[in-house]
């Protein structure tokens, strides 16, 4: 069973408690149409756990098939360098249907962030390196589509996905209790 | 699962159709590394699907050396359609015609269904098989054990300093 290789940085982007007993991992892609039917399960998995889960989410961009995934991952990233990660993190998959790299920069501009910087960073590639890290840590640690989780370091696999994730994290913890 | 060609065993040679007018034999890449990735079919409908998830990982693979193949049975014309539309920058193989005899060779063929097992192959500059792994066939095995395979094996240039 593969298991998470890179361990949980402050580099990372996390919801919840830092000393939860459980943290899972997820690795996404913006444009992918799973993680956003995904959102919501993770959306109730946190109202459900509240502070003694911590959720953390990587990039995982499959840029080939998903040609706006890449810059949407840059632009999370842009907004996570001002302190609005999760709020963009939901205001890009809310809009996937529309995603577009204009777009991305009016996102940018719906959370009070400076458009002209944000579409610098995307044309500078700033994030770039940060979300290739995830990309390639992904690859090492067996993330093998989107969306991909690890809780408490070990890859969730089931025919079923994310809807089996919560009875996971709900064994993690009794695991980590006992 | 079927029974696959273990770490050691000297890679079966073969040559297949690439498209639908020109081949490709295992011989044209002596003296360098190839991931050999035997897969059911075409087509599987999930975008994070193998073949798509390799094709990201092709700059990884080029770093330790390493060319990447993916086998199955389908046919050229399919390979063509599939790499068009997922934007594949490596060669398809068609293990058509006779019906899977290169995955037979290389013990990775599935009799009842007629497809090739979920099967990688990491082989070296010497044609050894240096690395096996069959996956459940609905498992999408990543390219985890592959990637520490290729990083374990010594680097390619150190030999030519050597001389």
């Amino acid at each position: 069973m593969p298991r998470l290789r890179d361990p949980l940085t402050p580099d990372d982007h996390a919801l919840g408690d830092d000393n939860a007993l459980v943290a899972v991992v997820e690795y996404g892609d913006y444009q992918c149409p799973h993680c956003a039917a995904a959102q919501p399960v993770v959306e109730q998995i946190l109202a459900r756990f509240g502070g003694r889960l911590r959720l953390v989410y990587r990039h995982f961009p499959l840029a080939e098939v998903h040609p706006v995934a890449a810059p949407a991952a840059e632009m999370a990233e842009f907004a996570g360098s001002r302190g609005l990660f999760w709020q963009m993190h939901q205001s890009i998959f809310a809009a996937q249907p529309r995603l577009s790299v204009p777009l991305l920069i009016s996102l940018a501009a719906h959370l009070k962030l400076p458009p002209v910087a944000a579409r610098d960073a995307l044309a500078s590639g700033t994030f770039v390196p940060k979300v290739q890290r995830d990309f390639s840590g992904g690859l090492r640690s067996g993330v093998n589509g989107t969306p991909t989780f690890f809780v408490n370091g070990e890859r969730h696999d089931s025919p079923h996905g994310v809807a089996t994730l919560s009875s996971a994290i709900h064994q993690a913890m009794l695991a980590a209790r006992s | 699962m079927a029974d696959i060609l273990k770490k050691g065993t000297q890679a079966p040679a073969f040559t297949l159709r690439v498209t639908p007018d020109q081949t490709l034999s295992l011989d044209e890449f002596a003296g360098r590394r190839v991931v050999l990735a035997f897969y059911p079919a075409d087509w599987s409908p999930v975008c994070g699907d193998q073949m798509s998830l390799y094709n990201h990982v092709l700059p990884e693979f080029r770093k330790y050396g390493a060319e990447l193949l993916g086998i199955s049975v389908d046919g050229a014309w399919c390979h063509q359609a599939y790499a068009r539309e997922n934007k594949l920058h490596f060669a398809l193989l068609s293990d058509f015609e006779p019906k899977g005899a290169v995955a037979t060779s290389y013990g990775a063929y599935r009799d009842t269904e007629g497809v090739a097992e979920r099967a990688l192959f990491v082989v070296d500059e010497n044609r050894m098989i240096v690395w096996s792994y069959c996956s459940p066939i609905a498992v999408n095995p990543g390219a985890d054990g592959i990637l520490d395979a290729l990083e374990e094996l010594p680097s390619l240039g150190e030999e030519k300093c050597r001389g």
